[in-house]
């Protein structure tokens, strides 16, 4: 019995010598936790399965296993400033990184750590009509026409939402010559037309194309081509307006928590990744414009040719956006009678 | 619904107890009398109320429990499994029937002891106690998650000293089953009190009278008198927790195959236009919603049973 005991007792000692002395050349179980906005799911899934097939080639004894959560832009920021442990955040804009900067997550220069404003991939907002165009959609004049419902998220809770209205914003600048005052007009009129606000995404989508309510969604270029793939293409057409946003969704690793959790290093691979060939193509693939020219070339023929602007050159920044548009008691309270 | 009225009814009828009201003897008393107008309202009046309600019920709770039975099978038995055994379901429907497990415990020990307290004794507080219990059914599930949200969340009250210790509560199963225990508070409690009162401590008196102890007192005559309503109450409990989304929602963190109860992932699902998938987890809600009634009609009669 008492042979039996010491027994054990060595094997277990030794098994726990073997653990440490394997923990030693960095064999490891690492878990990463990815906070993402709506639309990425698919995206990261994709990403995931090839991030972790790249990683195993230098690191063959390690296993990685990268999981993901979803939601609204600025309320998946809420969740990682109340302690949601994201080594990484891939959002819908920069705005909401920075709020969690802000909280001493990380630092406040984040934008800059990566190249082209550590937005990997880019995208735009387009219209989503249905099939044959039957209200004859084709820019964004025709959303403030009376009558015609338009299908937005709110931009109070959603990136896209935000990155929506300042599209409508910037058109409507650009065609009155930069009179605010005529934006906000136009603005308005649209949000008139926009009765349903869902709080993200995917959530204004499900109401477009499963409760088919409304002509037109404003969605991001990825999402509606999704919905086109996944339901169907007898049922919604893709209009891409005259002008539209570059929207530019960034990723950044979370300081605090790769500090605490000795992830730092695999979390910055999993953002350098995306900007990788093999990375763009996955953007691309899932309708992402990818920055990579050579990636971009290759998959011109994809995405429609538009004019785009950026949200330095007509808001000066989110920062300024955010504050002017989308802060209580800002324009968009404002227009909508809040 | 008239089949299981039946079984009851013959299980009943088992127990030797007579007279009893149950639904098949008034339909046999229908039956002979049908033809003589016991009632006064005319025929019309009545076929007219009862498709009227028949409709409604219809059209509110059994096209929808038939709905998501049809889209879970729509694309056959094959896709129907596949989505039940698919890695992040199986999770979900793991941690549902962890949390499910923890707060029926906890809740049935709560209601027990809060119960017992409230009725057999006299003590400053109790209607304030009694009100506190019922609590959670007018307070908005959401409400109660955001909550634990401020207490707990790296912002909140304990934010301090849970980082010190490593703790993870919010974003984690601690938070999700506080979440759950929450909503699901009254349940226990607020069917045992009322018997427990009615039943008054006379039972009790005469045990320890005749040299029961505390212990012994509790096991042998004050659980048996309320196991129907305890077993009622935890069913009730279980059908709360295995359903419950807003409250969970807000303290999940929705990360997958890790924090997502059933409710969430059928949501997710739903979302990523995965429908059969969706209504296949959604259909596993349904069922055990099912389960729930069927036991709670058998519950129902054994309680009106010792009632008498």
């Amino acid at each position: 019995m008492s042979s039996r005991r010491t027994f054990l007792r060595a094997g277990l000692a030794a098994a726990t010598a073997l653990a440490l002395s394997a923990g030693a050349v960095a064999a490891a179980d690492i878990t990463l936790l990815n906070v993402s906005y709506d639309p990425t799911r698919e995206l990261y899934v994709d990403v995931n399965k090839a991030f972790a097939a790249e990683w195993a080639k230098s690191h063959p004894t390690d296993t990685v296993k990268i999981n993901q959560s979803h939601g609204g832009s600025g309320k998946q920021a809420r969740s990682v400033i109340d302690g949601l442990e994201a080594d990484v955040v891939t959002l819908a804009l920069a705005y909401d990184i920075d709020a969690i900067a802000e909280r001493g997550y990380l630092a406040k220069d984040w934008q800059k750590r990566l190249p082209d404003n550590a937005s990997p991939y880019t995208s735009t907002i387009v219209f989503l009509v249905r099939k044959g165009n039957p209200k004859g959609i084709k820019d964004w004049d025709d959303l403030v026409k009376p009558g015609i419902k338009v299908v937005t998220p709110n931009p109070k809770t959603s990136g896209g939402a935000r990155w929506n209205y300042l599209g409508a914003w910037g058109y409507a600048l650009k065609k009155n010559g930069g009179d605010e005052a005529k934006a906000k007009d136009f603005v308005k009129a649209l949000f008139k037309n926009a009765p349903v606000l869902d709080t993200g995404a995917r959530g204004a989508t499900v109401t477009f194309v499963e409760r088919n309510i409304g002509d037109v969604l404003i969605a991001w270029e990825n999402e509606a081509y999704l919905s086109v793939n996944e339901l169907g293409p007898d049922k919604f057409d893709i209009i891409t307006p005259s002008v539209s946003i570059l929207a530019e969704p960034p990723v950044a690793v979370v300081d605090k928590v790769v500090d605490k959790k000795g992830t730092r290093a695999i979390s910055e691979a999993y953002l350098k990744f995306l900007y990788t060939p093999a990375g763009q193509e996955i953007a691309a693939k899932n309708y992402y414009r990818p920055r990579d020219e050579q990636v971009a070339a290759k998959y011109k023929d994809k995405f429609a040719k538009v004019d785009l602007f950026t949200i330095d050159q007509v808001f000066g920044g989110w920062q300024k956006a955010q504050k002017t548009h989308f802060s209580d008691g800002g324009v968009f309270d404002q227009i909508t009678g809040n | 619904m008239n089949a299981l009225d039946q079984t009851s009814g013959h299980t009943v009828a088992h127990g030797a107890s007579e007279g009893l009201p149950s639904a098949l003897e008034q339909s046999h008393t229908y039956a002979t009398h049908r033809g003589r107008p016991v009632r006064t309202e005319p025929r019309a009046v009545r076929i007219v109320l009862t498709v009227i309600a028949l409709a409604f019920v219809g059209l509110f709770i059994g096209l929808p429990l038939v709905t998501v039975f049809y889209e879970a099978f729509k694309r056959g038995w094959q896709a129907y499994v596949a989505a039940l055994v698919a890695p992040d379901a199986l999770a979900a429907i793991q941690l549902t029937l962890i949390v499910a497990a923890i707060s029926v415990v906890a809740n049935l020990l709560f209601g027990l002891v809060a119960a017992w307290s409230i009725a057999k004794f006299e003590f400053p507080g109790k209607t304030f106690l009694i009100t506190l219990i019922d609590l959670p059914f007018s307070v908005s599930p959401v409400v109660a998650g955001l909550v634990y949200v401020l207490l707990f969340g790296s912002q909140g009250l304990f934010a301090a000293y849970l980082q010190a210790w490593d703790i993870k509560i919010i974003f984690a199963l601690p938070g999700i089953v506080l979440a759950t225990i929450f909503v699901t508070f009254p349940f226990v409690a607020r069917e045992l009190i009322p018997l427990m009162q009615e039943q008054g401590t006379a039972e009790e008196e005469a045990a320890i009278s005749l040299g029961a102890s505390g212990l012994s007192t509790f096991f042998r005559v004050t659980l048996p008198n309320v196991k129907w309503a305890l077993l009622y109450g935890v069913l009730l409990c279980n059908a709360r927790a295995m359903g419950e989304f807003g409250a969970v929602s807000v303290v999940s963190g929705h990360v997958r195959g890790l924090t997502n109860t059933m409710p969430l992932h059928i949501e997710i699902l739903y979302n990523e236009y995965q429908f059969v998938a969706s209504f296949a987890v959604a259909s596993l809600l349904a069922l055990l919603a099912l389960v729930t009634l069927i036991a709670k009609t058998i519950l129902e009669h054994r309680l009106a049973e010792e009632d008498r």
